[in-house]
């Protein structure tokens, strides 16, 4: 049974929601307005906009200042390859946390035992490091070595826990603030950090990450990794497991089951979740602003150049906005209907 | 096992050759500014490589606060990103020391530098970084406003005609403002006009055992002057307003006078970017009196960190961009009001450069200014409108927050200069100057 | 029903991806909590020593810290009203039926591609400018006095600019739940005469509150982080949260130490909130 709406209520809910959605579209589309006006223009919007000249001298002006289509393509490269590095991690994860879930902890202990295990490894770590006088630049092995004594107690943790408990725990990694992983971050992009440097003969010191794609791209993959872990796992989980268990009565093999009934049934979830990780990475700006500044530097550097620079900058740094964000934008637009199921993360159904 | 090995040796004699022959054509990194004078001698480069064809020049332009650090943490982690560097005065003489820049052999006629610039890029009687250009600040004001006003600027005013003029000039109801000033947070933004100005007003970062003086009076009055001149003839927004966005307000007309960078001098007087080109008129930063003028010293300068492998080929072009045949070519291209200004006596000199409206000026705004003796009372440290200790970054950027913050409205002056005094001690506590 | 070598199996599968994030989040921390017992300020190497608790004090002790605190959390709540409330009204809007819908969808989740940097510029300058920002030049054909947005108000500024970028979030994961509404419940409801408050009140808002909860979890993961829009319209001194302090400890007084301590407390207050969101919204999710 269908409603029907009165033609009066339909025109009048037309108004208010064309009139919305401009206000909400309203800032993009002044900015394309003044992109295509003189800089002296763009400082007397919006009483001229209608009969102040148009021109795209804008354009030319930052392609000539800035090499935009190098942007793009690091971009592109960046958001791209970490998206597939990303999928290649996750595909394995989601599926075995969907197909192969843990219902208990694999290993028994209670939550005090385990807090007091990782305590007790802190504590080791903590005082075999001031015994040494916390001096550890020198010391690639011994910091290695502390790592390891830090770190494995916890990963050990992570590992027996059941598989919610997992992807919560994956969740998680997101929350922690980039800010407070800069620093190691950065001085281990820049192999000068704890560890990592001297090793004997070897100094890597001469290898830098920093602004690179080889940096660059894992480090963005790393990012979004547990939403797309999360997303693909939502996906997968929906897929009726019925049908697995049929096929494999008929004989079929794992990797059949993979490539014949898995995939074919997962490929719009991998699309739409594909599409999202693009656009986080495309509009990723803590991490490119901070590790990047010309060979691997993505648009989010690009417009930044554009932030403060001498005089009038309205109408260049327009025309620059429009450009960085056309290329996403447009492909927004297109998978829109994919992209809404990837929004929802699998939540809404 | 032996093929293996022999098959390593060869691809490592590969690597070696491919090592080689690139050897032969030497790329040098440059991380600069993107001022307009940078981004000019980008274009003009052709001139330097036509006569060094083995040197390749791979630009990387950034924001002045991202060059600022991204060129530290590179420098000081010795990560080796860039063969040359541009920075300024307040960097040169700490890294000079520290040995972390190479000193420059190849500068051309390095007698003929300005002693005010040269002096605050010398180490020990070694020259760490060539002055690209320098730059003091000044008074810019429109001509036609201060008529109408029924007011005449003298050629070195005081700051209570400053103040006097900017309020006749104030017309909100037209938009005119009758003073801006930087107001946004930063030690090199609002801090750099801020300290500037506190030297005329008598006073002092530090005292000479380093307790910082914010709860001075004359810390009081230069930030109460400063406050209530905003207040009365300021434009809106002012705490947001930096270099760009005070040169934005004067060249569309908003601004009565504006007391920035010398080289604005150039912006505001072309008449392809600027509404007033022709009604600018310029006077020295104004003083109280005292013995010094509220105007600061700068040079972004071109330097070689010591852990470059191409230092013959960064001195090379080091000398090229920083010599008097590089201003003759910016002359010959664009004209003599872009040449670089600020670094060369014989610039000054020349009578095609007098010409120019604000040449005077700048040179004399240059000369006014004292790095080694910036203040009225004494101090430890040396650098006008900085303090140029490691830590003044950090103390310099935080307290003109609590500045901007006071301009801003959201605290009172006696709050930001509590919080000041407070804060800065702690630091200079931390870093152990205070014992 | 899993088999035995089945959940090896799985267990196999999800070893990279746990050993990634377990490296990409252990790593950094180790090494933060180094840095953060050590006085290192970056540019003055030569005096780096074992500095105990100080970098925490100093950091705590900062004049801006507990200002940034409670921005961090106002900012996070702020946002999530504007975009909640906002996504609500605006989910039910679009679920009507009207002409031109897929335009006006388009229109209103088109924020949402924008990069954080560039919506932050456009605003900042072209919006909120005092002076030649288009709301200054509305605000004066009423014959008011422009509002200095980022001097005035400049929390609600930021929270503006956020909200805007994310209410085209709300509003699509709140409109898909719509849609998935019972059309023969709305019609049911309708003929027994409930009011369109009534109706709200007890039909839509239940069903809504799952995908809510949803939008609740995955802003606040990128809330507590906004950085980006607080950088590029320098309001880092008026209205600046954890993440910017941390960054401006290290980019402006390149205090390598301070910054982890800042750094690891704003693990501990990320972690306090995922612990309670896990808690609230986990379970909510899980059922």
């Amino acid at each position: 049974m269908a409603r029907r709406e009165s033609l009066a209520k339909k025109s009048a809910w037309t108004l208010v929601a064309w009139a919305i959605g401009f206000v909400m579209f309203f800032p993009i589309f002044w900015t394309g307005i003044a992109a295509f006006k003189s800089e002296a223009d763009a400082y007397s919007l919006p009483r001229t906009w209608l009969t102040s000249p148009w021109t795209l001298e804008n354009f030319a002006i930052v392609q000539a200042r800035s090499n935009y289509l190098q942007y793009v393509f690091n971009t592109t490269v960046i958001a791209v390859l970490s998206t597939l590095l990303g999928l290649a991690f996750a595909i394995p994860a989601a599926w075995g946390m969907a197909f192969q879930p843990e219902t208990k902890p694999s290993v028994n202990l209670s939550g005090k035992a385990w807090a007091l295990i990782l305590l007790f490894f802190f504590a080791v770590t903590a005082a075999i490091a001031l015994s040494v006088g916390w001096r550890m630049t020198d010391n690639p092995l011994l910091g290695l070595a502390l790592i390891l004594l830090f770190g494995l107690p916890i990963a050990a943790w992570v590992w027996t826990r059941r598989t919610g408990d997992k992807l919560l725990w994956m969740l998680s990694t997101k929350m922690m603030p980039p800010a407070g992983a800069l620093i190691p971050i950065y001085l281990i992009f820049n192999r000068n950090g704890l560890v990592f440097r001297q090793w004997g003969g070897v100094d890597l010191g001469d290898w830098n990450l920093i602004d690179t794609f080889a940096g660059m791209v894992p480090l963005m993959m790393l990012l979004n990794l547990p939403i797309v872990i999360w997303m693909l796992y939502t996906y997968f989980k929906e897929i009726p497991f019925e049908i697995l268990e049929a096929a494999r009565m008929d004989g079929a093999g794992l990797w059949q089951e993979l490539s014949k009934v898995l995939a074919p049934m997962a490929v719009p979830g991998i699309a739409s979740t594909l599409l999202l990780n693009v656009i986080l990475s495309w509009n990723e700006a803590f991490w490119t602003l901070n590790l990047t500044n010309k060979n691997a530097a993505p648009l989010s550097f690009f417009i930044s150049e554009y932030s403060s620079p001498e005089g009038q900058f309205w109408a260049k740094l327009s025309a620059a906005s429009l450009m960085a964000i056309a290329p996403i934008m447009v492909l927004g637009w297109f998978s829109q209907r994919q992209l809404v199921r990837g929004l929802t993360f699998g939540a809404v159904k | 096992m032996k093929s293996l090995k022999r098959a390593l040796l060869g691809a490592c004699a590969l690597a070696l050759a491919a090592g080689a022959a690139r050897a032969a054509s030497t790329t040098l990194t440059i991380a600069t500014v993107n001022n307009g004078d940078m981004v000019r001698m980008q274009k003009l480069t052709d001139d330097f490589t036509k006569a060094n064809p083995d040197i390749k020049l791979n630009w990387v332009t950034l924001e002045e606060n991202d060059l600022r650090q991204k060129v530290t943490k590179d420098i000081a982690t010795k990560g080796g990103q860039y063969d040359v560097l541009t920075i300024g005065t307040y960097e040169t003489p700490i890294w000079g020391k520290k040995g972390w820049l190479v000193p420059l052999t190849g500068v051309d006629d390095p007698k003929d530098l300005l002693p005010a610039i040269a002096g605050g890029l010398t180490v020990d009687g070694k020259l760490y970084a060539s002055p690209f250009y320098g730059e003091s600040s000044y008074v810019m004001y429109r001509k036609d406003l201060m008529a109408k006003a029924g007011l005449k600027m003298p050629d070195a005013p005081t700051w209570d005609f400053i103040a006097q003029a900017a309020a006749k000039m104030t017309d909100r109801k037209a938009g005119i403002n009758g003073i801006c000033l930087r107001g946004k947070a930063g030690w090199g933004e609002n801090m750099a006009f801020l300290t500037a100005m506190s030297n005329s007003f008598g006073a002092r970062w530090f005292n000479m055992k380093w307790k910082p003086q914010f709860d001075q009076p004359e810390w009081k009055a230069t930030l109460n002057f400063y406050l209530k001149m905003m207040k009365d003839s300021g434009p809106p927004g002012a705490s947001g307003n930096g270099f760009s966005e005070n040169l934005a307000l004067f060249q569309t007309g908003k601004c009565g006078m504006w007391i920035d960078a010398t080289v604005a001098g150039s912006f505001v007087t072309d008449p392809k970017a600027s509404k007033v080109a022709d009604k600018v008129g310029f006077a020295l930063a104004p003083d109280k009196g005292l013995g010094k003028r509220g105007n600061w010293l700068w040079a972004w300068s071109l330097a070689i960190p010591a852990g470059t492998k191409h230092v013959a080929e960064a001195q090379k072009f080091v000398g090229w961009a920083t010599s008097k045949h590089y201003l003759d070519l910016v002359a010959a291209k664009d004209g003599w009001a872009n040449v670089p200004p600020g670094t060369r006596a014989s610039l000054y000199a020349n009578p095609n450069y007098a010409k120019v409206p604000f040449a005077k000026m700048t040179l004399d705004s240059i000369n006014a200014a004292d790095p080694t003796h910036p203040t009225v009372k004494r101090v430890p440290y040396v650098g006008v409108q900085f303090v140029a200790i490691p830590e003044f970054q950090g103390i310099g950027t935080k307290v003109g927050e609590l500045f901007s913050a006071a301009l801003a409205g959201q605290m009172s002056a006696d709050d930001a200069l509590k919080q000041a005094q407070a804060y800065t001690t702690a630091e200079m506590t931390k870093a152990g100057y205070i014992k | 029903m899993a088999t035995r070598q089945g959940q090896a199996l799985g267990r196999l599968a999800v070893a990279p991806a746990v050993a990634a994030l377990a490296a990409w989040s252990i790593v950094p921390l180790a090494l933060a909590i180094y840095y953060a017992f050590l006085h290192y300020q970056l540019d003055n190497p030569d005096n780096t020593f074992f500095a105990g608790w100080s970098n925490f004090y100093y950091f705590v002790t900062d004049p801006f810290f507990a200002k940034d605190l409670f921005n961090t959390v106002a900012l996070v709540l702020l946002v999530l009203a504007i975009t909640i409330a906002g996504g609500v009204l605006l989910a039910i809007l679009l679920d009507r039926p009207m002409w031109g819908q897929g335009i006006v969808r388009v229109m209103v989740i088109s924020p949402f591609f924008i990069m954080p940097t560039v919506s932050a510029l456009v605003w900042k300058n072209l919006m909120m400018h005092p002076v030649y920002g288009f709301f200054a030049h509305v605000w004066r054909a009423f014959g008011l006095t422009p509002v200095d947005w980022f001097a005035s108000i400049p929390l609600l500024s930021v929270g503006i600019i956020v909200g805007w970028q994310w209410l085209p979030f709300a509003t699509l994961i709140l409109l898909t739940a719509l849609q998935s509404l019972d059309l023969e419940q709305k019609d049911a409801a309708q003929m027994d005469g409930a009011g369109t408050v009534d109706f709200f009140r007890h039909i839509t808002l239940p069903h809504l509150m799952r995908p809510i909860t949803v939008v609740i979890l995955i802003e606040t993961i990128f809330l507590l982080n906004v950085f980006a829009e607080i950088k590029v319209t320098s309001v880092g001194g008026l209205a600046g949260n954890l993440t910017y302090l941390v960054f401006s400890q290290l980019n402006d007084a390149n205090d390598v130490g301070e910054a982890a301590a800042g750094g690891l407390i704003a693990v501990v207050l990320a972690n306090l909130v995922s612990a309670f969101l896990v808690r609230i919204v986990g379970r909510n999710l899980e059922a």
